[in-house]
């Protein structure tokens, strides 16, 4: 098993991590640093002054305007609009002084009635009881998402061009070969909490907001900077927000969708608007979805110790309860065959090996029957010049990049000590001819920044390209400049996969790998 | 509409398949209905007799009365009632849907002989179901005379309203369920893209089916009451002289509002047409969910009796329509899914080596892309020439009608629109009300007619003409079209900026009619009632026969299923064939499905810069009518970029070495830059 000792120990502080390179992660001084960051023409900065942030939510701003002086039956209507059945029976009991002893009574009792199952249901499922604010946050792949300037990130599957949502519910578009970054703006688009661009498309773009999904059609050669929120298409359904989690089908013909607060994943056929509910019971939701490249499963983790593995044939799926906590984070090797996944509250990445065999029905397809412990994530102490720094502990997220070949952990820290920061742990792996985990080391930007997300160049030629967004609004990119191993060796800026047996050859000979043998 | 005619003396190939697959499905699908029935009627039975206050001597009674004989009886009469709403699902459904393109042609649907027996042998089992629900709900709904004592003393029998209300409810929404089947198309079978197991969809629909049918009920019953408030007298009377009963004086007659303000009544009434609506969905939604359940034809057979249900065989042939859409779905399915199967179409022939496989299944769809292409195209001709010519003629026409009332008809058609600038509420009111797609009939009733500025509400009078003449909708995006009817006040605006020219001399001629003195009103007040009764006669021929929006786009993509299929499975096999097809069997016709495609694209680009094809239709969703074919056209714009995406990255520059015009090489360069 790989655990986090046998990394190589942080940068010491004011050191930021340029690239991999010849097996190594290279590593600059801030000013360095700086002159490269401004050159490279994907490396964003929105400082958080920049961003006009709305000062108050609709609701607080309908007290102050609210006209009380009307009628009792337009105070319900609108009551009943806004907040159902429940704000009707508020408005009904606090306007007692014009409605019938009786009736007052009668829907106060009612509300304290709803109240008390509301309060047994959400003792159940406890996270039903959150602000959908706070919902997202919890749920969300970004750490600490309330607080992010950039709070949503994609790259376009298949070109250089790639998303941004930031913190005042805008969504840029950022395309090295055109001049113009269209700004995406909707009266329905806010909280965003996750995009996604639409596989084999060259427009379509998904944004799951607070209340219900857009899929924006950004044209690629207009140059319009603010397309008309005409160009997005909303799709709703009653009971399915806050939607925290999205992912389009890599053949690009359906869209996934999933609410918390609804148990059903919603599968939208987007040119139709129409969407087909994948009902199941237990979970209290679905939090996250992530499909695997080859198109044949679906993760969908649920708010309670429980988690779901779709198949997509048929939409079937496999129950995996959890032990300790709900799975946080999942992702898929290249080939679909393998799922890592990490659980709330341990330290661990689980594998769990699928193996579908070509040309037998879906129904035999066997799967995994136990989740195997791949890698050790818990705390380990590294003694830098700095002092002792603490690094490990629960994961955030997992990111693995399309070739199968680095993988990166996002490791949440605490963000009250000063010495356990935030950190991205680099594994490379190899899938084939066996599994294998090998220690890369750590992604460390400029001081005082904290990476918020993370996500792969889904084609990056010489390697691997991982994109960071950090804490202070700034976007990076690291590249790790490998030949990989399943494809011929063509390029010229990669570096030998082997590690030079010179360069540190007593570090490497005595660690234990994790390696998984075929049976 | 109907598959039997045409297959009865058919080829070999149909009758296995409506023999084999298509009938053991209906009937698979007809005894779940039946086997459904007993549980749906315990449960009706429950809702009907439920006494809040004897919960449990309730429930004993109602098990007592399900064992009893006269409900078995009422249990065949509604299996058989199932069997032949099965048997006339059967007979009647689709997978292409009938689209009327006016008012008038839905009027000849629906006056239509065929749909005319369909309609008469509906409202034959509502009734019946209607009198198996006065059996189960027992009491005073149960028979339909009963002995009363007439004021004289004597004894005699009386007509039992609350029956003859209940039955005639029963045959009402049998009749309204055969007629809306026609408005909302609902023998129109889609498919769905998402592929479960049948338990799972038909649990899935069952919260969907529930909430329609008491929705339906609940209009359907609605309309009832009225209708019965006011010709109730008719049948009362009648089945009073023919059964020879008499009234009872001393209770209140149905048809006065203290007789159908019983809630007990109406609740009665709304629980049976639930019921039998219900029950008639249930059978519906089986009987799509088999009928629409996947199919697997071999790619070939070695023994020659078995050719003919073999796919290359059966995509190409025509009729039945189900069994090519099945054929289509699985072509779709098995190049995305099945590389063994995909390795059969790839196969060259044993004898002779021929693709002959390949060949047949891309011929057929290549010629089913063609098919569409040079339907769109020969559509856009006709409206870019024939259509614009019409409209301009009856443009002129209702100009000058107008014109002669109007005096001073010096300026151009648009100078009506910039008094809508000045927004006195009036004139915004009535403009939002056109500018939200309402029907033409409600323009010249509009108050606007008194208002002080007469001349801009008359001239306005043109403004129907426009709407439906296919101009309308070229000069306004269809998203302010679509929030129209929502934020009316700055959509009128929207509308008028957008649709106009800017043309600042035009726009202080209003006020100068204005202050102008009014003799001219005078004039148009004499006019007005003619005028009026001109264009209400013409409004209500033009709202006969004029085109609906949109109806004529859903009617060219009606059939887009098959095409997205066969999109879907020439560009799955494509992608396939570039590490599979071992003897380049796809390489020979990759130049012909590319350019197949590209063409397609042009087209279909084309067409959806035409007024009304890109605008959304309106979702209904407590409906049972399936509305997937109103969004065809959107799902095959997509799926045909995908499609050509799929290769573009696929073959990636290779794509360069293939053969074929510079244009369609600017335009693949278009999706090898990821530009379209």
């Amino acid at each position: 098993m790989c655990s986090l000792a046998l990394f190589p120990p942080p940068l010491p502080s004011g050191h930021t991590t340029l690239c991999e390179s010849n097996n190594e992660l290279l590593s600059g001084t801030n000013t360095e640093d700086q002159t490269k960051q401004e050159s490279s023409p994907l490396s964003l900065y929105f400082p958080r002054e920049s961003l006009k942030l709305h000062s108050r939510t609709e609701s607080s701003s309908k007290a102050a305007f609210l006209d009380h002086s009307e009628t009792l039956w337009m105070r319900s209507a609108a009551a009943w609009r806004d907040g159902g059945f429940s704000g009707l029976l508020t408005e009904i009991t606090n306007s007692h002084t014009e409605v019938p002893k009786w009736l007052s009574m009668s829907s106060g009792c009612t509300l304290a009635l709803l109240r008390w199952v509301s309060s047994f249901h959400g003792s159940l499922f406890p996270h039903l009881t959150l602000r959908s604010e706070d919902m997202i946050a919890e749920f969300s792949q970004v750490l600490n998402w309330s607080d992010c300037v950039v709070r949503a990130f994609a790259w376009h599957p298949h070109t250089d061009k790639f998303a941004v949502a930031l913190l005042d519910d805008s969504i840029k578009i950022y395309n090295p070969k055109s001049a113009t970054t269209p700004t995406l703006k909707h009266r329905l688009q806010r909280s965003v909490a996750a995009v996604q661009w639409k596989p084999l498309c060259a427009s379509a773009l998904a944004v799951a907001c607070q209340n219900c999904l857009l899929v924006w059609h950004v044209d690629p050669c207009s140059l319009s900077t603010r397309p008309s929120s005409g160009c997005a298409q909303v799709l709703s359904h009653p009971g399915h927000s806050p939607v925290t989690s999205i992912a389009w089908s890599p053949s690009g013909s359906l869209l996934v969708s999933a609410s918390p607060m609804d148990t059903a994943v919603m599968v939208w056929d987007v040119a139709a608007e129409s969407c087909v509910p994948l009902q199941r019971v237990g979970g209290g939701g679905v939090t996250f979805l992530s499909w695997s490249p080859d198109g044949s499963h679906i993760l969908a983790s649920t708010p309670s110790t429980l988690f779901r593995v779709w198949e997509t044939r048929m939409w079937t799926c496999e129950r995996w309860p959890c032990v300790k906590g709900r799975c946080q984070s999942g992702c898929w090797s290249p080939d679909g065959s393998r799922l890592l996944f990490t659980v709330q509250g341990e330290t661990v990445i689980y594998a769990l090996t699928f193996t579908d065999t070509p040309g037998i029905s879906a129904s035999t397809s066997a799967g995994p029957q136990a989740a195997a412990v791949v890698a050790d994530l818990s705390e380990t102490t590294f003694n830098t010049p700095d002092g002792d720094i603490i690094v490990g502990g629960e994961i955030q997220c997992l990111a693995w990049d399309p070739r199968g070949e680095r993988l990166a952990v996002l490791l949440k820290g605490d963000p009250h000590t000063a010495d356990r920061p935030a950190i991205i742990a680099v594994f490379k792996t190899r899938t084939n001819p066996i599994f294998e985990l090998l220690p890369c080391g750590f992604v460390q930007g400029e001081p005082g920044a904290e990476p918020r997300l993370m996500q792969f160049h889904p084609n990056f030629q010489h390697g691997a390209l991982l994109t960071l967004c950090w804490s202070t609004g700034r976007i990076t990119h690291v590249p790790f400049y490998f030949v990989s191993a399943g494809v011929p060796h063509f390029g010229l800026s990669g570096s030998p996969l082997l590690p030079c047996p010179q360069e540190r050859p007593s570090a490497l000979a005595n660690q234990s790998l994790f390696t998984e043998f075929i049976s | 509409m109907s598959i039997y005619p045409n297959n009865m003396f058919s080829t070999k190939q149909t009758c296995w398949f409506i023999r084999k697959v298509i009938c053991w499905r209906a009937v698979a699908s007809i005894a779940w209905a039946v086997l459904l029935l007993p549980p749906i009627t315990a449960v009706f039975v429950i809702l009907s007799r439920f006494n809040l206050l004897h919960p449990i001597h309730t429930i004993t009674e109602c098990f007592s009365l399900l064992t009893s004989a006269s409900a078995i009886f009422s249990f065949i009469l509604l299996g058989g009632v199932i069997l032949m709403v099965g048997f006339l699902n059967l007979e009647y459904y689709t997978v292409i849907p009938a689209i009327a393109c006016s008012k008038i042609a839905l009027l000849g649907q629906l006056l239509h002989p065929r749909q005319f027996v369909n309609s008469l042998v509906h409202c034959i089992m509502g009734l019946i179901v209607a009198w198996c629900c006065a059996v189960f709900i027992g009491g005073s709904y149960e028979t339909l005379s009963y002995p009363c004592m007439q004021s004289d003393g004597s004894s005699q029998m009386c007509l039992n309203e609350y029956h003859l209300v209940l039955m005639l409810a029963g045959a009402f929404v049998g009749f309204s369920h055969s007629l809306l089947g026609v408005i909302h198309n609902m023998n129109y079978v889609s498919f769905h893209t998402v592929q479960q197991y049948k338990y799972l969809r038909f649990k899935g629909s069952l919260p969907l089916v529930v909430k329609c049918s008491a929705t339906q009920a609940l209009y359907s019953i609605r309309n009832f009451i009225a209708l019965y408030f006011f010709l109730g007298y008719i049948p009362r009377a009648w089945i009073c002289k023919t059964l020879n009963l008499h009234l009872n004086s001393s209770i209140h007659t149905l048809d006065s509002i203290a007789g159908l303000l019983d809630l007990s009544l109406l609740y009665q009434l709304w629980m049976s047409a639930t019921f039998l609506l219900f029950t008639w969905y249930i059978t519906l939604l089986l009987f799509r969910i088999f009928v629409t359940e996947v199919c697997s034809f071999p790619v070939q057979s070695s023994f020659n009796e078995d050719v003919h249900q073999c796919l290359p065989k059966v995509l190409t042939g025509k009729q039945p329509m189900i069994l090519k859409f099945l054929a289509l779905q699985d072509l779709a399915l098995l190049s995305q899914r099945s590389p063994s199967r995909r390795c059969e179409v790839f196969s060259l022939s044993q004898p002779g080596g021929h693709p002959h496989n390949w060949n047949a299944i891309s011929r057929e769809c290549l010629s089913l892309l063609a098919d569409l292409t040079q339907r769109l195209v020969a559509y856009h001709d006709t409206v870019a020439t024939n259509g614009r010519a019409k409209s301009l003629s009856t443009g002129s026409e209702r100009k000058t009608s107008s014109e002669t009332s109007v005096i001073s008809g010096t300026e151009d058609m648009m100078s009506p629109r910039p008094t809508m600038l000045m927004k006195t509420p009036a004139s915004v009111f009535s403009r939002s009300i056109i500018g939200g797609a309402q029907s033409p009939l409600t323009v010249p009733f509009t108050p606007d007619l008194d208002s002080p500025f007469a001349s801009p509400a008359l001239r306005r009078l043109t403004a129907p003409a426009e709407q439906c003449s296919p101009w309308y909708g070229t000069v306004q995006s269809p998203h302010i079209m679509r929030r129209a009817p929502k934020l009316w006040s700055t959509s009128t605006d929207s509308q008028a900026n957008s649709s106009l020219p800017p043309s600042p001399a035009s726009v202080p001629s209003p006020k100068q009619e204005a202050s102008k003195p009014s003799l001219l009103a005078q004039f148009l007040q004499n006019r007005k009632e003619q005028v009026k009764n001109f264009l209400a006669k013409r409004v209500l021929i033009m709202y006969l026969f004029n085109k609906l929006p949109e109806a004529s786009s859903q009617a060219l993509f009606a059939d887009s299923q098959a095409h997205i299929w066969a999109l879907e499975g020439l560009s799955y096999l494509v992608q396939a064939s570039f590490s599979e097809d071992q003897f380049g069997v796809v390489q020979t016709t990759l130049p012909s499905i590319l350019s197949c495609m590209l063409v397609l694209q042009e087209a279909v680009d084309r067409h959806f810069k035409l007024p009304h094809a890109s605008s959304k239709p309106v979702r209904s969703t407590s409906s049972m009518g399936d509305s997937t074919y109103k969004t065809l056209r959107f799902a095959l714009r997509a799926t045909l970029k995908t499609a050509i995406y799929r290769i573009t990255t696929t073959f990636g520059d290779h794509l360069n070495a293939v053969q074929m015009s510079a244009e369609h090489r600017k335009r693949l360069q278009q999706f090898l830059e990821y530009k379209e």
